[in-house]
């Protein structure tokens, strides 16, 4: 069983190797900037899905809310550069350290509620933290910031005349989100956050481990989820806070990882490789008209997937839960 | 407009309670109903105030074939059940917002004159909205009624036991299916019945759900999931937050004094006011 469990590890860190030097090569041969698009969006959201993942999948504590974080790495990164000149890499750092101290802060309250209660709390402070961005002048209340073009540079995040940087920076995240799930499921708190998510009351007297186990997994999803905003930020150039704060944006982010396989190492990346390009191919080819096809097409889809894969198209690979363990 | 919140949030409490599912589309019930009224309007010039009966009975069987087509099956699911329902109750919603985009086309429309529109009523010299006072009274009778259903009847005693032991009473010889769809087809008339009142005062549109879902939810976690009781205790709570924070911030503000109190709610008591379970 041990043996396996290190074998198993070995061997997704050579697939995660393998994948990775794929993807670095991409870009020679999809010379196309739409397509190039679609494959950023892609890597982006795997990044973001697999930091969700860490605290709503291994950890258990479903959050509908992770737009806060998101919106807080995009707004702390722009308004640091466009009212102080601080560069975008200083800002995503401090985004996402704001956005760690924020779910840290949360936690205290936040980790006594169970079930729904805990997931509407989730989707209700991500709804304040929207609604006061749309109210705060400063920070450009609901028109949000347009970020002023500042030339082609790694210095300061922006690159006008090729996505490519864009498309490194976004997989180097990708890799970065996932090595780290990888390291924390062989973790102390991995063992944690499985107790706590397969017997709460077992884990509860496991005291004050579990609970900094939980403010662990909080803590490094939403750091994770504020660098996302931030590079979110740079790569479209313009901000607001319906567009980085949503309720959508939670959704999102979660869905990559409910449809490839919620609480696995890679559900999200499989997820996110078939979602974003789905969505992104029915939006411009159906959804042009703008008369909600595009919506009716995605939304059964989503409706399909979840009924006829309850655990994520990852347990189509695994053979070991093949049939019966859904039934 | 609190007992209008208690309406829309008892239907979703109803489904809540009865079966732990958590309608994600709730809105989109909502929205529904308020199209549904307002096309009954405009071709048949019925007034919601009479449509809103028919309105109800055909959210009735659209909850109980949602729940016979769809739902059944998300609840099956015995591994990330929460998240299955979740999404699966989510991606309905947008094949609803979709639909309602390709048929009713996204523009806003309301309802010019009903007989209730625009009037008022002076009860102890207070000025009333006449259609917001209607809309309370709906939501009286209609709570009482689903109370006394719930307390009173067989088909009650049914939902209830289904909810606290859904193995025993297939022993018992009671479908638990039936039983169910019936919960859904009456949690979705509780919402058409709210829809149908609230065409009258509200723009109807594709999105109009949404704004009134997350509301909803609040308002039930404040009362306590499984309580239809508090449900109805949480709509009046919401709604007089509401007013309150009316006044104090401006109105592009006034769910967060919502919010606020539904967290304070929760912090102090993680079960809501009259949450059992």
């Amino acid at each position: 069983m041990d043996k396996n469990f290190a074998a198993r590890r070995r061997r997704d860190l050579i697939i995660a190797a393998v994948l990775t030097a794929l993807a670095a090569l991409a870009p020679l041969f999809v010379k196309n900037v739409y397509v190039q698009n679609i494959l950023v969006l892609t890597l982006m959201y795997a990044a973001l899905s697999q930091s969700w993942n860490i605290l709503s999948g291994y950890c258990g504590q479903i959050s509908l809310g992770h737009a806060l974080y998101f919106g807080i790495g995009a707004y702390t990164t722009e308004l640091l550069f466009t009212k102080f000149g601080v560069l975008p890499w200083f800002g995503m750092l401090a985004g996402g350290t704001i956005a760690a101290l924020i779910a840290m802060g949360l936690g205290y309250p936040f980790f006594r509620l169970r079930g729904h209660y805990f997931v509407i709390a989730t989707i209700v402070i991500a709804e304040i933290g929207l609604l006061l961005f749309q109210n705060w002048e400063w920070a450009g209340a609901a028109m949000g910031i347009t970020i002023p073009v500042r030339g082609d540079s790694w210095l300061k995040f922006q690159f006008m005349r090729s996505k490519l940087p864009y498309f490194y920076f976004a997989l180097a995240l990708c890799c970065l989100a996932w090595f780290v799930t990888w390291w924390l499921e062989d973790s102390k708190w991995g063992f944690w956050w499985r107790a706590v998510k397969d017997n709460p009351e077992a884990a509860e007297s496991l005291g004050v481990v579990v609970f900094n186990s939980k403010m662990g997994a909080a803590a490094v999803s939403a750091f994770l989820v504020a660098v996302g905003g931030a590079f979110y930020a740079q790569f479209l150039a313009y901000i607001d806070p319906e567009s980085v704060m949503g309720f959508q944006f939670s959704l999102l982010m979660a869905l990559p990882a409910v449809l490839g396989g919620i609480g696995t190492l890679w559900g999200p990346v499989l997820g996110a490789v078939i979602l974003i390009p789905m969505t992104e191919l029915t939006r411009s080819y159906i959804g042009g008209s703008g008369r909600g096809v595009d919506l009716i097409v995605y939304g059964a889809l989503i409706v399909a997937i979840s009924l006829a894969l309850p655990q994520g198209l990852v347990s189509l690979f695994s053979r070991s839960k093949a049939k019966g363990a859904t039934r | 407009m609190g007992l209008l919140y208690g309406l829309i949030a008892v239907g979703l409490a109803l489904i809540f309670g009865l079966m732990d599912v958590t309608n994600f589309a709730h809105g989109e019930f909502l929205m529904i109903a308020m199209y549904a009224s307002f096309f009954l309007f405009a071709f048949f010039a019925i007034d919601p105030l009479l449509s809103a009966p028919l309105v109800a009975a055909a959210m009735f069987v659209f909850g109980a074939v949602v729940y016979l087509l769809i739902v059944r099956f998300a609840m099956r699911a015995k591994a990330n059940a929460g998240m299955v329902q979740i999404f699966t109750t989510f991606g309905l919603a947008i094949v609803m917002r979709g639909l309602a985009q390709l048929f009713f086309t996204p523009d806003y429309r309301s309802i010019p004159q009903s007989w209730l529109g625009g009037k008022t009523v002076s009860i102890a010299g207070i000025f009333l909205p006449e259609p917001q006072l209607v809309g309370a009274l709906v939501s009286i009778l209609a709570f009482a009624g689903l109370y006394f259903f719930i307390h009173r009847t067989d088909f009650g005693r049914a939902l209830e036991a289904t909810r606290e032991d859904p193995g025993a009473v297939a022993l018992v010889g009671i479908d638990k299916n039936r039983v169910f769809a019936f919960g859904w087809g009456l949690g979705a008339a509780l919402v058409g019945l709210a829809g149908a009142i609230m065409a009258v005062f509200f723009y109807i549109y594709p999105d109009v759900g949404a704004s009134f879902a997350l509301i909803a939810y609040v308002t039930v976690a404040l009362g306590g999931f499984g309580s239809v009781f508090g449900a109805f205790a949480g709509g009046i709570i919401v709604g007089l937050v509401e007013a309150v924070t009316a006044l104090m911030l401006p109105p592009s503000l006034k769910s967060v004094g919502i919010y606020a109190v539904y967290l304070l709610v929760v912090f102090i008591r993680p079960r809501g006011l009259f949450g059992s379970m």
